[in-house]
């Protein structure tokens, strides 16, 4: 592993230490889906996790999140254990959480869910702003309600609205790009881009997407429940365009023994 | 008009109407098992039956954008009381009737009302019925209504029904009937809550029988606590049309609920569709609203609230 160097002077937001979580199957077989990672996020980056699905990305953001609590190890936020904390706790310190597959709901209204992610009174047209960032006409949104009734893309860039209006210090995206068609993709970079001068946070993003990886300052690539690489985007990039280029497009090997 | 409410009454009448004041137009406010004010305007007519039992209320054909309010209160305990109210609409009006009754029972012994409310919808006229039930207050005695609408619609004619029952009747039957003419559409959307040990039933019997008409049924509903609610709907589709009835209800605590839909077709180009659906709130639900600062409850709350909004 080629870990970028984190004991520098910059702030370390967002700690992991030993992180393992491991689920019982229908057998009541153990199976570990994280196992025994450790990473230091600083403050004010942009960071990209990728690799394989099924590698433990998305448990691994719903375990900073609160959502799923690790088996053992421990989370440190700004010095202080988050590791008991609850979900909402975690929300009112500052983390923020773009699902992959953004949640329903009926008669709850785009407005709605955006007032209540910022937390406070807001008037239609600062609504109307934070749509506008994600690319929907805004007045054709507001008032529609956060249900089935919405595409696939346009729930999803409502998720991002919603991350955009709480202006937390981290904000975790899950594969953000997924359901969005090729138009918005572009106008996605640019959100993020904007997202990082605007609210000087740092940001995670799950992603597949090259694109997305090319904007990072650093890149984690998880599989098989650990860290594989930790790198600074300008050391990782080169490696993996060279393999992609070398060898069969589709295969990069990420795994631990090699492949 | 010297009328004389006192704020126990003013509040129900705020709660089942949004009243703060003697409305305009035509109104018919009832307290106590009387009718206390009562106002007819120049197209809307508003007679009392005979008997005393209820009201008349007739609509002249092609009256547009008129409004009727008819409120009941009632802040006595221990009153029981049975009220028709018939409403004439004629041909090509467009109104809306607000009607709503609000209990409060301070007392030991029941109170109850039973409102049945008939509507004859002529042809080409339009009718948006909104209908609120409330109950407050702290005694022992139950807070029961059992409202019946009973609904004719013409020829074209079309019918809107938006009724509420959010808090503190202990106990509800509803029953609404309604037959169609040729293109004649009834909609519904009933919003209804329960807790503690309340019970509430709703039925809903609906004859589609003239060719293109069509009923939308909605009914979404909260059960909390370990009170219980049952859901019945019947579309009889006898001609070329089209019938929906959607029942979505959410369990909290250790609420009961039943759906019973049923459809009919009678006619073989009739389309009926029915959907319902019983269940916990969705988990992922509360933990989005969480991930945004809401605690658990507060979750709940705003999650039962949108719902029923």
């Amino acid at each position: 592993m080629n870990d970028a160097d984190h004991s520098g002077d910059g702030g370390s937001m967002l700690e992991l230490k030993n992180i393992s979580f491991t689920v019982s199957d229908e057998e009541n077989r153990d199976k570990e889906i994280i196992k025994d990672i450790s990473l230091t996020l600083e403050d004010d980056k942009f960071i990209a996790i990728t690799g394989p699905n099924g590698g433990g990305k998305s448990t691994l953001a719903k375990i900073i999140v609160g959502i799923e609590k690790p088996t053992s190890g421990q989370i440190i936020w700004n010095g202080q254990d988050i590791t008991n904390l609850s979900i909402s706790e975690r929300a009112d310190l500052g983390i923020s959480f773009a699902f992959q597959q953004p949640v329903r709901f009926k008669g709850i209204t785009v407005f709605d869910l955006i007032k209540l992610a910022a937390g406070h009174q807001i008037s239609r047209s600062e609504a109307c702003e934070y749509l506008s960032e994600v690319g929907l006409c805004a007045r054709d949104y507001v008032n529609r309600e956060v249900d089935a009734s919405l595409s696939g893309g346009e729930i999803k860039r409502i998720e991002i609205a919603t991350i955009l209006a709480r202006g937390t210090k981290l904000s975790i995206f899950d594969e953000p790009e997924a359901g969005i068609d090729l138009w918005s993709f572009q106008n996605l970079i640019q959100v993020f881009e904007k997202m990082r001068s605007d609210i000087k946070g740092s940001i995670l993003i799950i992603s597949h997407q090259e694109r997305i990886l090319r904007i990072a300052d650093e890149i984690i690539v998880i599989a098989d429940g650990e860290v594989l690489e930790h790198e600074k985007a300008e050391e990782f990039l080169p490696k993996l365009l060279n393999d992609t280029e070398s060898k069969d497009e589709s295969c990069h090997c990420w795994k631990k023994g090699g492949c | 008009m010297d009328i004389k409410i006192d704020p126990i009454q003013m509040h129900l009448l705020e709660e089942v109407s949004g009243l703060h004041e003697i409305p305009a137009g035509a109104y018919n406010i009832r307290a106590n098992g009387k009718g206390i004010a009562r106002n007819s305007s120049a197209n809307i007519d508003i007679i009392p039956k005979d008997n005393g039992t209820g009201i008349d209320i007739k609509i002249k054909p092609g009256t547009k954008h008129e409004s009727v309010h008819i409120p009941v209160v009632l802040s006595e305990a221990g009153l029981t009381e049975v009220v028709y109210n018939d409403f004439y609409i004629g041909e090509g009006a467009d109104v809306t009737i607000v009607a709503g009754c609000g209990i409060h029972n301070g007392g030991k012994k029941n109170s109850q009302h039973d409102g049945i409310h008939r509507f004859y919808i002529g042809e080409n006229a339009r009718v948006r019925y909104v209908e609120k039930h409330y109950g407050s207050g702290e005694g022992t005695g139950e807070r029961i209504m059992n409202p019946q609408t009973i609904v004719e619609i013409g020829k074209n004619g079309y019918m809107e029904m938006d009724t509420a029952q959010i808090k503190g009747v202990d106990s509800t039957k509803r029953l609404t009937k309604a037959k169609l003419a040729e293109g004649a559409t009834f909609t519904v959307m009933e919003r209804l809550m329960t807790h503690g040990k309340q019970y509430a039933e709703s039925e809903f019997e609906v004859d589609l029988d003239g060719d293109d008409s069509g009923a939308h049924i909605v009914s979404r509903s909260v059960a909390k606590d370990s009170s219980s609610q049952i859901f019945i709907s019947k579309i009889h589709g006898n001609a070329k049309c089209s019938g929906h009835s959607e029942c979505d209800a959410i369990i909290v605590g250790d609420a009961k609920i039943s759906a019973i839909p049923e459809i009919t077709a009678d006619c073989s180009d009739a389309s009926l569709i029915h959907e319902a659906a019983i269940g916990k709130i969705a988990g992922e639900q509360i933990i989005k609203l969480m991930t945004l600062g809401l605690t658990e409850e507060e979750a709940e709350e705003q999650i039962i609230n949108g719902f029923l909004k």
